[in-house]
């Protein structure tokens, strides 16, 4: 256990993203341990898609440098990539394909070699739960399902690092503890960053989170001897408002 | 190599599991061979007769089978807008394409494979269209250098289409859009040609920069190297700026 606290598989510093003169994100540090569940928490437009983007090389950030399993993402996005699997807010999948289809190409995509494809698939589809719609087209399965195809996609070819974007969106209550439940099993041999609006959510699956707001860190810590993280949150969000505030009134004054 | 043939497969699968590619091969089909019994009677009936005393006279491979090309070419100048415009636009629509780019492949993969699946289709096109000339091949003599011409010619022409057709489908998130530009692009290079030959105010450089001058002259049966080098660069320069497309989206968010 000791050890792996000692392995960082994300480590982003000075993480900074303009688009042209709005800064969405401002000078983050991001780092994720091996067998830890990350929570970014924030309201909207704090900057948590932008960062996932960045972290998983959809986006390329103003300032910074993102370290994945020690291999720099900006030198070298394809091994670095080889290292991630992510679950964008919408999940990538292409409606006219079948489950085991897609999966299939996903395999073929994340260089998992001919002979372990099979197994891969498999055992992706198992975690997920796919398997009594393995041969069903993607466009006809529920909304439910459609995510978890995505998860499965992205923990297929056995990355160290899963990132989720908002991964239970849209979920019947039995579905988002299937969820959760699976998330916290990955959360054992990967590292996962998962991003959320809803605060039990990262009470229930995180073991640290970290709260945005405007683009930056505004709390990053376990959430041991944090008694309501509602309160924490609240607190945070309009501590800072109320400072704007009171700075516009000073400058108005 | 390996993930540009997977998604340039791929997608050659996903256009037929869709109706639109079974209906564009259906209907394309049916008028060229319209078009081609047209010819057939009409030189039956009417040319032959004239030319039995000519001492070269006009064949059947010139006075069908390169008008029969022809009217492919044509044709395809509305057609192929339809098959490009899914290609990034529809992704982009469906927010899928984070999944070719948060894989471990590099943005000219992703093109060259997205351009592979384009190139089957148009294999495919002028494989069938073709099966209408060689069926003359059973009762009548075909000259078979100029059969191979025209095919080259069209499968040229239609690469270049494609290639148009993909970049500006990258631009943009509406397929309709893609398609209507592409449309636009392609028939203005038909215009270059017609201004650049008329009579009196003809110019040779438009007649150059149009991609139709170069394929008239393969269905004159004549194989210039400098018609294939114009294609080549026509290709190479829009799969480019594609790709530069794809890196800028990157970077530009």
């Amino acid at each position: 256990m000791i050890n792996n606290q000692q392995e960082l598989l994300v480590v982003a510093s000075g993480l900074s993203r303009y688009y042209s003169d709005h800064c969405a994100v401002d000078n983050l540090e991001v780092q994720l341990r091996k067998g830890e569940v990350l929570g970014l928490l924030g309201p909207n437009g704090a900057g948590k898609s932008t960062t996932m983007q960045m972290l998983t090389g959809n986006l390329a950030p103003t300032m910074g440098e993102i370290l994945i399993n020690g291999i720099d993402l900006l030198d070298e996005p394809r091994k670095a990539k080889q290292q991630i699997g992510y679950l964008p807010e919408q999940p990538p999948v292409y409606r006219d394909l079948t489950v085991g289809e897609y999966l299939h190409y996903c395999a073929r995509l994340r260089n998992v070699p001919v002979k372990e494809r099979k197994a891969a698939v498999d055992r992706a589809t198992e975690r997920c739960g796919l398997e009594s719609v393995g041969k069903r087209l993607i466009g006809n399965l529920s909304k439910g399902f459609r995510q978890r195809v995505g998860i499965a996609q992205a923990i297929l070819h056995n990355p160290a690092v899963v990132i989720l974007d908002e991964p239970t969106v849209g979920l019947d209550p039995i579905q988002i503890r299937e969820i959760r439940r699976l998330i916290r099993e990955l959360g054992q041999e990967h590292g996962i960053i998962l991003s959320t609006h809803i605060l039990p959510e990262v009470q229930a699956v995180c073991d640290r989170v970290q709260i945005l707001n405007r683009g930056k860190t505004v709390f990053n810590d376990t959430l041991e001897g944090v008694e309501s993280l509602e309160q924490v949150f609240f607190d945070l969000i309009f501590r800072e408002a109320d400072a704007n505030e009171a700075h516009a009134e000073e400058v108005a004054a | 190599m390996n993930a540009i043939f997977a998604i340039g497969l791929t997608e050659f699968r996903r256009m037929f599991v869709s109706p639109l590619a079974w209906s564009i091969l259906a209907v394309v089909q049916f008028i060229l061979a319209w078009i081609f019994l047209l010819g057939l009677n009409e030189y039956l009936t009417q040319i032959q007769p004239q030319v039995a005393g000519m001492e070269d006279p006009p064949g059947i491979s010139d006075l069908v089978v390169s008008a029969l090309y022809l009217w492919a070419g044509i044709i395809m100048l509305v057609v192929m807008p339809l098959i490009t415009m899914r290609q990034f636009a529809e992704e982009r629509m469906n927010q899928t394409l984070a999944l070719l780019t948060a894989s471990p492949i590099s943005n000219t993969q992703i093109v060259l494979g997205k351009y592979l699946g384009v190139l089957l289709f148009v294999l495919l096109m002028v494989a069938l269209l073709s099966l209408m000339p060689l069926s003359l091949s059973f009762g009548t003599g075909l000259d078979w250098g100029k059969f191979a011409a025209a095919a080259l010619g069209l499968v040229l022409l239609l690469a270049s289409f494609a290639a148009a057709g993909l970049f500006l489908s990258s631009l943009t998130r509406q397929p309709v859009i893609a398609a209507v530009m592409t449309f636009g692009l392609l028939l203005f290079l038909v215009v270059l040609y017609i201004s650049g030959s008329s009579q009196g105010t003809g110019s040779e450089v438009f007649v150059y920069l149009s991609h139709f001058g170069h394929f008239l002259s393969f269905l004159e049966g004549m194989f210039d190297s400098s018609d294939l080098v114009y294609y080549l660069l026509f290709i190479v320069g829009f799969l480019t700026l594609t790709i530069r497309k794809l890196d800028n989206d990157r970077l530009q968010g």
